[in-house]
């Protein structure tokens, strides 16, 4: 579980994030909304490290992140997976260098091992026997299927993920978000994704929250998203004709 | 304001320094990562390395040859002053102003590259301290393979010497080696040492740094490979001067 409290970032004389407190639960997805400039990514930078909040705590269980010394930040990091908007694969190594990086760098595992734990993860994204092939070539959809086999290699406790469905297809959108629904439970893992895709809210939102213009404008799960009342909430999830109609059709209204 | 940004620069890169020389996760790792870069740097400059040594040598040995035709001066000294102006300044000093131009920039692209493109964001969230990862194998390579260049661009230099004036008739063999074996002072050879290592660690750091903290997009990745280059290059000037001054006393 991950708290943060009274969240605020500025840069310069620009505040992107205005006092966010919320909580990101064990075992579910967590899901972060908003148009964009609300401050997702800024959010989600600030729960990594990434970015050094101006004010306010960020609690993995019970550690404050915010006053850790860069060591001791980095011991929590060992538990953190992230996949990145562009999966951040390294363009010279090939997908099974890219998976077995992190068990290189920090696991005392033999090289059978680490062979074992890689096939595993490829195998859970469905990408087994793509251990030779290059990033550049495989597609943008397997790309984020190696980037969260990496993500997940070192078992981590937190997995963020930025935009996981940005630039695919709404199919390879729906594989991308079950298999991160599926993960987040197996391992019970406090997942946290910033997303703009209205599939991904309905489907595996068990806990969303809207941000709008710096400010947690609403907080709730895919049930509570169709009856709410909140207007800037109905405004972001039927901003498209095409949903409003089905509102309208579903509802009986014209 | 120029000159509050140059604190505010100076400030950072000694910070990034010390964080550079932070304890490495797993040597293996850094280890595997040192060699590949003593090979990309060494190996990689050798060619053109020995080819701007040749040069240097002979156009200095005939200039040399053309200031000194008096007649008042032995001709052997040619080959004196080829051999010592190599050996302390041309041979350290322009392998380490073409290394900043060919491998400065390159580490500056390549470090920033890997910033632009989130990958050092997606070390550091897995725990790796990027900048020991990132830089200390190529300081390291750089320190080892960078005086062993200069050591080969000095000999390569007093070959290139010989070239010029011996088959062209402007000195004999004998002339020649005789100058290169007169009044050789064995502490020049360790000044040499001393600026190639110096500068090593200048252009290295230098553009390691301009790399690392790249903001922006595809034109701010090319200033800050030209800024590695302009500034690896005035330090290296700076240094050499005050080698100069300190080692001379």
């Amino acid at each position: 579980m991950i708290r943060i409290k009274d969240i605020k970032k500025s840069f310069g004389d620009v505040e992107v994030l205005k006092g966010i407190s919320h909580t990101f639960e064990a075992g579910k997805t967590n899901l972060i909304i908003g148009r964009s400039g609300a401050g997702k990514t800024v959010l989600l930078k600030l729960l990594v490290g990434l970015f050094a909040p101006t004010s306010g705590e960020i609690w993995y269980g019970d550690t404050n992140f915010v006053q850790l010394n860069s060591r001791q930040v980095r011991e929590i990091r060992m538990k953190v997976g992230m996949l990145f908007q562009g999966s951040a694969l390294f363009d010279s190594m090939t997908v099974e260098q890219n998976i077995s990086f992190p068990l290189d760098m920090f696991s005392k595992m033999t090289t059978k091992e680490k062979l074992d734990r890689v096939n595993y993860c490829l195998e859970r994204v469905s990408l087994e026997g793509a251990n030779d092939k290059y990033p550049s070539e495989i597609s943008g959809g397997m790309q984020k299927r190696v980037g969260i086999a990496r993500s997940i290699v070192l078992n981590p406790e937190f997995l963020f993920c930025d935009e996981p469905n940005s630039g695919l297809d709404p199919k390879t959108s729906i594989v991308i978000d079950e298999l991160i629904k599926s993960i987040t439970l197996e391992n019970n893992i406090t997942t946290v994704i910033n997303t703009h895709d209205m599939n991904s809210v309905m489907e595996i939102g068990d806990n969303i929250a809207l941000l709008h213009l710096g400010e947690l404008a609403w907080v709730g799960n895919k049930e509570e998203v169709l009856e709410s009342d909140n207007d800037l909430l109905k405004e972001f999830i039927f901003a498209s004709p095409f949903l409003q109609k089905l509102r309208n059709a579903a509802t009986g209204k014209m | 304001m120029n000159n509050l940004n140059i604190f505010h620069h100076f400030g950072k890169y000694f910070l990034f320094m010390r964080t550079v020389f932070s304890r490495p996760e797993k040597f293996s790792m850094y280890y595997k990562e040192t060699m590949r870069q003593m090979n990309d740097i060494g190996i990689g400059s050798l060619i053109i390395i020995c080819l701007i040594a040749i040069f240097i040598g002979a156009v200095t040995a005939v200039q040399f040859s053309y200031q000194l035709s008096g007649g008042l001066v032995p001709r052997y000294y040619i080959g004196y002053v080829v051999r010592d102006i190599v050996i302390i300044e041309l041979a350290p000093t322009f392998t380490c102003l073409v290394l900043a131009g060919k491998v400065g920039s390159n580490m500056a692209a390549e470090i920033g590259g890997m910033r632009q493109k989130e990958h050092i964001d997606a070390m550091e969230i897995m725990g790796v301290n990027t900048a020991t990862f990132l830089i200390l194998p190529k300081l390291i390579a750089a320190l080892i393979v960078i005086p062993l260049l200069v050591a080969i661009a000095a000999f390569v230099g007093n070959s290139g010497g010989y070239i010029a004036t011996v088959p062209t008739g402007l000195l004999t063999a004998e002339e020649y080696i005789q100058g290169l074996r007169s009044f050789f002072v064995d502490y020049n050879v360790v000044m040499m040492f001393v600026k190639a290592i110096v500068f090593s660690f200048i252009l290295t750091t230098v553009s390691c740094y301009q790399g690392y903290f790249v903001k922006g997009g595809s034109i701010e990745l090319g200033q800050s490979s030209t800024n590695a280059v302009v500034y690896s290059s005035i330090l290296i000037l700076l240094f050499d001067y005050l080698i100069a001054i300190v080692l001379t006393q």
